[in-house]
């Protein structure tokens, strides 16, 4: 699903430039569900987001299902967003002026879907995942949990093939973290492919291979044995 | 592009901060209002002073005699002559592009002595000579009867047309006017129609005080033979009299045996001059009223601007997520100018609306109060609501364009990462 080969990035502040990935290679397969662990500056967000189009290699080869993902304009790139990508984030950065239903169906306006198909299937989604009688309040009337589920149910919204999160635990308190990662595992197991970033291990633990970044290098890439989250609720 | 999606998108944007919202549409909302009232101010202004060129046909000149300043072919200088209905017909004949000359005469005057009798009511009025053609020249609201004809020319039939003031001056009320006679100057006249003028705004009194009688029975009846007291000159539609009005004073010099340098020996008013040059300065006024207009049109388009850049900056973060979410560049461009537009039209339009209220009190008003000297009828045409509209078309495309761009410069990761 995703090969990446030599991966180079730096960023450059004024004179000093800061090479932040120093060559990764990298590939995931379809179903995989993977955590990036490192400390703060490792690069592991950098990788997210290179990963996300939302930011460009310096050099190397990135493959995304079968497309290189090099010298793209900007709109190509948000249609591989929107077709292929489904992003997660630790703040879960919803539109507070919009219900949670039109924030799930989101993503399908950008895919010019109907509105009434949109409806429906951002119904569908924020039922998946127990939401459904929240469908009409503000991100403001919800709590971290319930956010950051919409935020879920947005990412799953336009049937990505991966699902992108960074540190989707982050904001949380350990009991609905579990809840979260509960829901997560769950798409896994649909055969959703998931990449995570995180720095905290038990939240990794959950995940079934952890790959660990120092100093913009891959220096441990191991499978575990998933721990399902289901276990502490 | 408008499709009931981004038709929400927009106004729950614009919903989101409403006091702002207005603040903003506030300085458009204001520009269009002095732009429109300005203009429809200048056209007030204009009416009030192109009434008092009554309706006579603009594209015309008076023409009079003044007496020679210069002695030609063995006569004196100072030799006084007058034009003969000869010249009217060499006018016609030798002179193109002419539409109407009417060879005119006058009894009586302002203040004149009482020169009318009807039983035993007295009046001092104006009369004149006329030619038939003259009510195409000056015209007139014919109320009873009819004008001069023809036959009134060729038969010098004793018979006359006067106005309300006359009947008002002459007449016990409820009596009617047509076919009885007046005396005017000792010679019987019989009434064949009455007038009011029509739109006069001017000199209401002085022309409802007049008596028209045909040419040749005023030249005989007051012993003016066939003698012109001055004439008034219409040229066809698409020719200024301005410009062949030298070629008729030419004529008349060669006719009268003036010097042709004597410029002094034919007095003229060239009414197309005069109107060009009110015309001009209310061209000049209408350019005036648009520049200023749009000026505080601009400052309210600022306005907006800013807002939108404002509005953009902060919701930096939430374009991002947009993007992230699969919006390309060009739709987010598309929905700030969008937002702009839509901003800028409204407010427009509340302007257009409000300043057409304002017009149509100020209208109220100058009914009911009567007429004001010099302004009339303050109004604007469906062409400046056009142009007002275009200008905020653009406008609100402008206002929104440096918005929108910066809006979609920022890279997707850079929005993402504001707080």
């Amino acid at each position: 699903m995703i090969q990446i080969k030599d991966l180079h990035k730096s960023y450059h502040m004024g004179t000093n430039s800061l090479h932040v990935l120093k060559g990764i290679n990298f590939n995931v397969k379809e179903g995989e569900m993977v955590s990036i662990m490192g400390s703060s500056g490792s690069g592991k967000s950098t990788l997210l987001n290179i990963l996300g189009i939302l930011d460009e290699a310096d050099s190397g080869s990135y493959i995304l299902d079968g497309v290189p993902i090099k010298n793209l304009n900007e709109k190509v790139a948000a249609n591989y967003r929107n077709k292929f990508l489904g992003f997660i984030f630790q703040s879960f950065n919803l539109i507070n002026y919009k219900t949670a239903l039109d924030n799930v169906a989101m993503p399908l306006y950008y895919q010019g879907v109907k509105r009434q198909e949109r409806i429906e299937k951002a119904e569908h989604y924020l039922e998946k995942v127990g939401l459904a009688e929240w469908s009409h309040h503000l991100p403001n009337e919800l709590s971290g949990g319930q956010k950051q589920r919409v935020a879920i149910a947005r990412a799953l919204a336009s049937d990505p093939k991966v699902l992108l999160a960074d540190e989707p635990t982050g904001a949380l308190d350990s009991k609905t973290s579990q809840e979260v990662m509960e829901l997560i595992q769950g798409i896994n197991d649909e055969g959703k492919t998931i990449l995570m970033v995180t720095h905290e291990h038990d939240i990794a633990q959950m995940t079934k291979r952890i790959v660990h970044i120092k100093d913009g290098l891959i220096i441990d890439d191991n499978p575990v044995e998933q721990v399902r989250a289901s276990l502490y609720v | 592009m408008f499709s009931r999606d981004r038709w929400d998108e927009i106004l729950e944007a614009l919903n989101a901060n409403k006091f702002r919202t207005l603040l903003t549409a506030f300085g458009v909302f204001w520009g269009i209002t002095i732009l429109v009232l300005l203009l429809a101010l200048t056209n007030g202004l204009k009416h009030g002073v192109m009434a008092d060129f009554g309706n006579f046909a603009t594209n015309s000149m008076f023409m009079w005699t003044q007496g020679t300043s210069k002695p030609y072919k063995g006569l004196p200088k100072g030799r006084n002559f007058n034009y003969k209905l000869d010249d009217v017909e060499a006018i016609k004949s030798e002179i193109p592009n002419i539409k109407y000359v009417s060879p005119r005469n006058q009894l009586g005057g302002f203040r004149g002595n009482n020169n009318v009798i009807r039983g035993t009511k007295t009046g001092a009025f104006e009369i004149y000579g006329d030619y038939p053609e003259f009510i195409k020249q000056q015209p007139l609201d014919i109320l009873q009867g009819r004008f001069i004809s023809y036959s009134d020319i060729n038969d010098k039939r004793k018979i006359c047309v006067v106005g309300t003031g006359v009947i008002k001056g002459l007449y016990d009320k409820n009596e009617d006017a047509l076919g009885t006679y007046i005396k005017i100057n000792g010679v019987n006249f019989m009434v064949v129609g009455t007038f009011k003028m029509s739109n006069s705004q001017g000199d209401k009194e002085q022309d409802a005080n007049t008596i028209y009688i045909p040419f040749t029975t005023f030249g005989q009846a007051f012993n003016r033979g066939d003698n012109v007291g001055w004439m008034a000159v219409t040229a066809v539609d698409d020719v200024p009299i301005t410009s062949i009005k030298q070629k008729i004073f030419d004529l008349m010099k060669f006719r009268h045996k003036i010097d042709p340098t004597d410029d002094r020996a034919i007095g003229h008013f060239d009414l197309s001059e005069q109107f060009a040059r009110v015309n001009g300065l209310f061209t000049i006024l209408s350019i005036v009223g648009y520049f200023v207009g749009s000026l505080v049109l601009m400052s309210g388009i600022i306005g907006i601007s800013n807002i939108m850049l404002i509005v953009v900056k902060e919701r930096t973060k939430e374009i991002g997520i947009r993007r992230a979410l699969g919006a390309t560049p060009w739709v987010v461009k598309s929905q700030i100018l969008q937002e702009s537009l839509i901003l800028t039209i409204l407010s427009g339009m509340v302007g257009i609306s409000f300043s057409a209220l304002v017009i149509w009190i100020l209208n109220y008003l100058l009914d009911m109060n009567g007429p004001v000297d010099n302004f009339a009828n303050p109004s604007v045409s469906m062409g400046v609501v056009f142009t007002a509209l275009i200008i905020l078309v653009v406008s609100g495309l402008l206002a929104g364009l440096i918005p929108a761009n910066s809006a979609t410069k920022m890279k997707p990761v850079d929005a993402l990462r504001i707080e």
